[in-house]
């Protein structure tokens, strides 16, 4: 990322060549991915040729010039159709873009499209988009996983170099694990998410999905920061994170929680997880077993406190100022049930119903109250853990990515599918997946490296040394 | 048998900032459509809120002045419920941890002190407003998020005269801390009131009905009034109240029956999530502690202390800040305080009534009262004259000149020169010789004639004293 | 919070006329049975002693932002109702309420 754009930087290549190639790209794979929802065509072509004219008269563009890069389709984006996945937002034209895609542009990124994602970022499969589930490029037949799906798609088949997703309980991590990826969740506060439609807003966090490493860093490097326009963006400095990344990892603590190698995890998962920590350890990391006691619960926190948030975030789509309405409506009642009932897919409604009724009188202590409770025992573990350790290693999932409609009919079970993500996310941690070889059946798994808050820097180094000693790295087979 | 009302008031009132609590739209009232309103306040997709310092400080100010313990721990949440004018859904507020708690308030009710609990203030944003139209109703999102101060008393009153009268004095603290316009056309202050009835000597509370959005002083009487009628005509009946939400209707002066209990909203309040919880730190308070100025009720009895004034006078006085402040400087500068009081207790307040104007825009100047009251007591004018230079001045004639000036310049100040009354009075008796026998024939009425016509002569500015003594020694022919 | 979850039929339409969401007799039967057995699950919490610990929203420790008194005025009426289905100048029409 960085060489493609020192040399539009330096002329070397223009901005619009680039960009002609990946949305050519995008849009021949449209038919087999379907990983965009929207795809940009004008506007990045402008863009692009607005960078190439700043090239040419000597100006410096930001780090990230004339890079084509895809955005997951819950960022909202000035004139460009934003539709979180669901019909409700099917003609959404926003008026303003969000922080993320505004400091992109800044950086000289050009957005060729708008990635597909579960609707509302509700899944973890892309399977409840309302626009069709996004493929995986490995397995056409299998999921690319989600929600950011569209994005570790578009990344894994090389359409772009970089995507921003987002991910509330593992939605940029699984989706980079299941298509052989790198995703970064930063820190909950790390990076704004105003202009973000919101899911779960205790949870939601926006971050980079790469080919590498260095990529992810260098664009968590231009989309973290404080913002005045999100009270929950924290005021602390953002680093270079993508320069001078160490390539080893000596002195540091690498801690395997005992909870999150059990029973269940495929075997050639487990196996490629610890041969990446051993490749710490031979790079000087001490390996020590840590213990995370409230994991068991991680799952039953989050699927009652991200279906209350979620049950409030979603009430704004009432078919009056913006969105779909119903039409032919009696009364206002008839309006509000009937946009909603139709706008909304059978996953939002799920979690708005779960979420009111979490919420509602009589049951408000006993589980949302209760359920924020555990959430601090489950972030005491990891500050526990923290003491005794600078990274915790962990799977992603514990398998690769499963088949097309596999668990579709029973969400529980696919609930289950984030158990090793949710926790973190509960914590507000950053984690990053990369990753570290592949499954009997030639797919991807990865590694989840955690750290506590505002230590990327961590996983970051801990995730290059991993990935630099990769000597099983293999081709995506889906060709473009 | 006899009935007792037991009412609370939960008041909204306008907090006077310039943008709105959680977005920076303006709240100027009488914008274009929606001309006020942004992602945050018309509850677009990705919107989140930012909070208003300004509307703290003002929480903690009214807190202070309400006598308020005021929390370090403040959570906003959410209040769940769907409505047009609702853009997100639900209203930010604060639920289980507000701003202010178990706070009083003195006021005086027909002259006496009356104590009522303030139970809690809180921190909200309002709601904008829709209009219908039969086939279809309109949605204006400008008051959407505007910062609003809900202020819950105890179920202290026991009267619809008390409750107004506390409303009133609320009013009046409310913009001596310059925290709310108190523009009630505008909706800048509005009430709900909890009205139950029980009979005397019960402890229990009775079923409570809630009369929603009341916006007059005087319809908070009414109302309440109303209701506490309705409900004990109920009892009376021997039926029993129900617990619901009412509207009142002022045309028609009743309550109307808007949602059962049953129909209640299930609010479904959590922590919001997009705003971290608020710590109010002693030292903020105390910062602000600084700007509380001194209030109504203490300023009254300062001035009937102080100044001697009646009760009465004092009480209007005080009406405002800016009365209490211009009457305080006049009483000091004219060094007469009864005087003071006096004028501006009659002629500047129906000077001010006329011209439709604030104190502070009076026409007549602090300097200029003071100084008119200083020279009726060093008798330089007459009453009479000061009234007329009160007038002029009222009207404008004198625009920016001093007192001084204007009697000087218009050769108005009294006469207490013997000679020169005795001319005039010579010249009356001359040119009326009829009344002269008249008074000497013991009509004494006709002295008051004879005074009359001096005065006139002289343009008033006789000295009075000067003059009926004068007169009484000439008719007698002394 | 009991083992057994107390999600019938009448809970769903309770729940979904609180979150003014129509669903069809199908989505009803489905959302039963479904949040039945979610509910049940999460029903685990139960057995965590919570006793004495305060409940977490924001996961990280950050400061409160706030903002001066400031206006600004960032989008115009029209951008505000364009998105609208339904308007009446710069106003947002609906039915009749109330
Ligand atoms: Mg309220
Ligand atoms: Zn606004």
């Amino acid at each position: 990322m960085k060489e493609l754009a020192s040399r539009i930087q330096k002329g070397e290549v223009t901005a619009l060549s680039i960009t002609e190639r990946a949305i050519k790209l995008a849009k021949a794979s449209q038919k087999d991915l379907n990983a965009f929802i929207t795809i940009c065509e004008k506007e990045a072509l402008d863009k692009a040729k607005a960078l190439d004219a700043l090239v040419k008269n000597g100006k410096t563009l930001g780090p990230l010039a004339g890079v084509p890069i895809a955005v997951k389709d819950l960022l909202l984006t000035t004139g460009i159709r934003t539709t979180a996945g669901s019909k409700i937002l099917d003609n959404f034209i926003p008026p303003y873009s969000s922080t993320v895609v505004q400091k992109l542009e800044a950086a000289g990124a050009v957005i060729i499209g708008k990635t597909n994602l579960d609707e509302f970022a509700m899944g973890a499969s892309n399977e409840n988009s309302a626009y069709g589930p996004a493929k995986n490029p490995w397995d056409l037949t299998r999921v690319p996983g989600g929600s950011s799906g569209g994005s570790a798609a578009a990344v894994a088949a090389g359409i772009t170099l970089g995507a921003i997703g987002t991910d509330t309980g593992g939605s940029i991590r699984e989706p980079a694990n299941f298509c052989g990826i790198v995703g970064l969740k930063p820190t909950y506060g790390r990076v704004s998410r105003f202009g973000v439609v919101a899911f779960a807003s205790s949870l939601d966090q926006v971050g980079p999905m790469c080919k590498t490493v260095e990529d992810a860093a260098l664009m968590l490097e231009v989309i973290s920061g404080k913002d005045m326009n999100d009270s929950t963006s924290a005021s602390v400095a953002t680093q270079k994170w993508s320069q001078n990344i160490p390539t080893d990892v000596k002195g540091m603590r690498v801690g395997l929680p005992k909870e999150y190698f059990v029973e269940g995890i495929e075997p050639e998962v487990e196996k490629n997880v610890r041969r990446s920590i051993e490749i710490l350890k031979n790079a000087g990391a001490t390996i020590v077993d840590i213990s995370l006691p409230h994991t068991k619960y991680g799952i039953g926190v989050y699927y009652l406190i991200a279906p209350c948030e979620a049950s409030a975030n979603l009430s704004r789509y009432d078919g009056i100022r913006f969105g779909h309405r119903a039409k032919n409506v009696a009364d206002l009642s008839e309006l509000y049930k009937r946009s909603r009932g139709e706008g909304f897919g059978p996953e939002p409604k799920r979690r708005i119903m779960l979420g009111t009724f979490a919420l509602s009188s009589g049951y408000y202590d006993a589980y949302f109250k209760k359920a924020c409770k555990v959430r601090r025992l489950i972030r005491n573990d990891f500050t526990e853990a923290f003491k005794k350790c600078d990274v915790i290693a962990t799977p992603v999932t514990t398998g690769p990515a499963f088949k097309v409609g596999e668990k579709s009919s029973d969400p529980l079970a696919m609930y289950l599918n984030d158990i090793f993500t949710l926790s973190p996310s509960l914590a507000g941690i950053p984690g990053i997946s990369l990753n570290c070889g592949y499954s009997k059946e030639g797919l991807p798994t990865g590694i989840q490296l955690l750290s506590n808050h505002f230590e990327e820097d961590k996983i970051i180094r801990a995730a290059t040394v991993i990935e630099k000693n990769q000597t099983d790295v293999r081709k995506v087979p889906y060709g473009l | 048998m006899d009935y007792e009302l037991v009412v609370g008031l939960e008041v909204h009132a306008q907090l006077l900032t310039k943008t709105k609590i959680f977005c920076r739209c303006s709240t100027s009232f009488g914008a274009g459509d929606n001309e006020n309103t942004c992602a945050v306040c018309s509850g677009l997709p990705g919107a989140l809120p930012v909070l208003n310092k300004k509307v703290v400080d003002f929480a903690i100010l009214t807190g202070l002045a309400l006598n308020c313990e005021i929390r370090e721990n403040n959570v906003f949440s959410r209040k769940n419920y769907f409505y047009p004018d609702l853009p997100k859904g639900y209203q930010i507020t604060q639920f289980d941890e507000p701003i202010c708690l178990n706070g009083k308030v003195t006021f005086l009710l027909d002259g006496k002190e009356n104590t009522v609990g303030i139970t809690r203030i809180h921190m909200e944003e309002d709601a904008g407003k829709s209009t219908h139209h039969g086939e279809f109703s309109l949605i204006n999102l400008n008051r959407s998020s505007v910062p609003l101060c809900e202020i819950v008393s105890e179920p202290d009153f026991r009267s619809a005269k008390q409750a107004a009268e506390y409303m009133r004095y609320l009013h009046q603290v409310l913009l001596y801390l310059n925290v709310c316009d108190g523009n009630m056309d505008e909706g800048s202050l509005r009430c709900d009131a909890n009205v139950s009835v029980r009979k005397k000597g019960e402890t229990k509370f009775g079923t409570r009905v809630e009369i929603k959005n009341i916006n007059s002083f005087r319809f908070v009487e009414k109302a309440i009034d109303y209701e506490a009628g309705r409900q004990i005509d109920l009892i009376e009946q021997g039926e029993s109240i129900k617990q619901e939400t009412r509207l009142y209707d002022p045309d028609k002066n009743r309550t109307i029956s808007m949602r059962s209990k049953e129909e209640a909203h299930d609010y479904r309040y959590f922590p919001e999530p997009d705003l971290l919880p608020l710590t109010v730190d002693r030292k903020w308070v105390e910062k602000i502690k600084e700007g509380l100025p001194e209030l109504p009720l203490q300023k009254h009895h300062r001035f009937v202390k102080d100044y001697g004034i009646p009760a009465y006078d004092a009480e209007i006085l005080v009406q405002s800040r800016a009365m209490g402040d211009f009457y305080e400087q006049v009483a000091k500068q004219s060094k007469n305080p009864k005087a003071a009081s006096n004028w501006i207790m009659g002629d500047l307040l129906k000077v001010l009534n006329e011209q439709k104007k604030d104190v502070t825009q009076s026409p007549v100047t602090i300097q200029q009262l003071s100084d008119l009251i200083l020279n009726i007591d060093g008798t330089k004018i007459s009453g009479k004259i000061a009234k007329t230079i009160f007038e002029d001045l009222a009207g404008g004639k004198y625009a920016g000149k001093s007192v001084d000036s204007i009697i000087s310049e218009n050769g108005l100040a009294q006469v207490t020169d013997t000679k020169a009354i005795e001319s005039v009075i010579d010249k009356i008796i001359a040119a009326n010789e009829k009344q002269v026998l008249d008074y000497r024939g013991g009509r004494d009425k006709v002295f008051g004639f004879f005074v009359g016509q001096v005065m006139k002569e002289m343009k008033g500015q006789g000295n009075p004293q000067v003059i009926n003594d004068l007169l009484k020694k000439k008719l007698k022919g002394e | 919070m009991t083992s057994q979850s107390n999600i019938d039929k009448k809970t769903i339409q309770k729940i979904a006329d609180l979150a003014q969401l129509a669903l069809t007799p199908e989505e009803e039967n489905l959302y039963t049975e479904q949040l039945g057995s979610i509910v049940n699950y999460v029903s685990l919490l139960s057995e965590v002693n919570t006793d004495g610990i305060e409940p977490l929203v924001t996961p990280t420790d950050m400061a409160f932002t706030m903002r001066e008194d400031e206006p600004l005025k960032q989008l115009s009426p029209e951008e505000i109702v364009a998105n609208s289905p339904d308007k009446s100048g710069n106003l947002f029409k609906v039915p009749p309420v109330l």
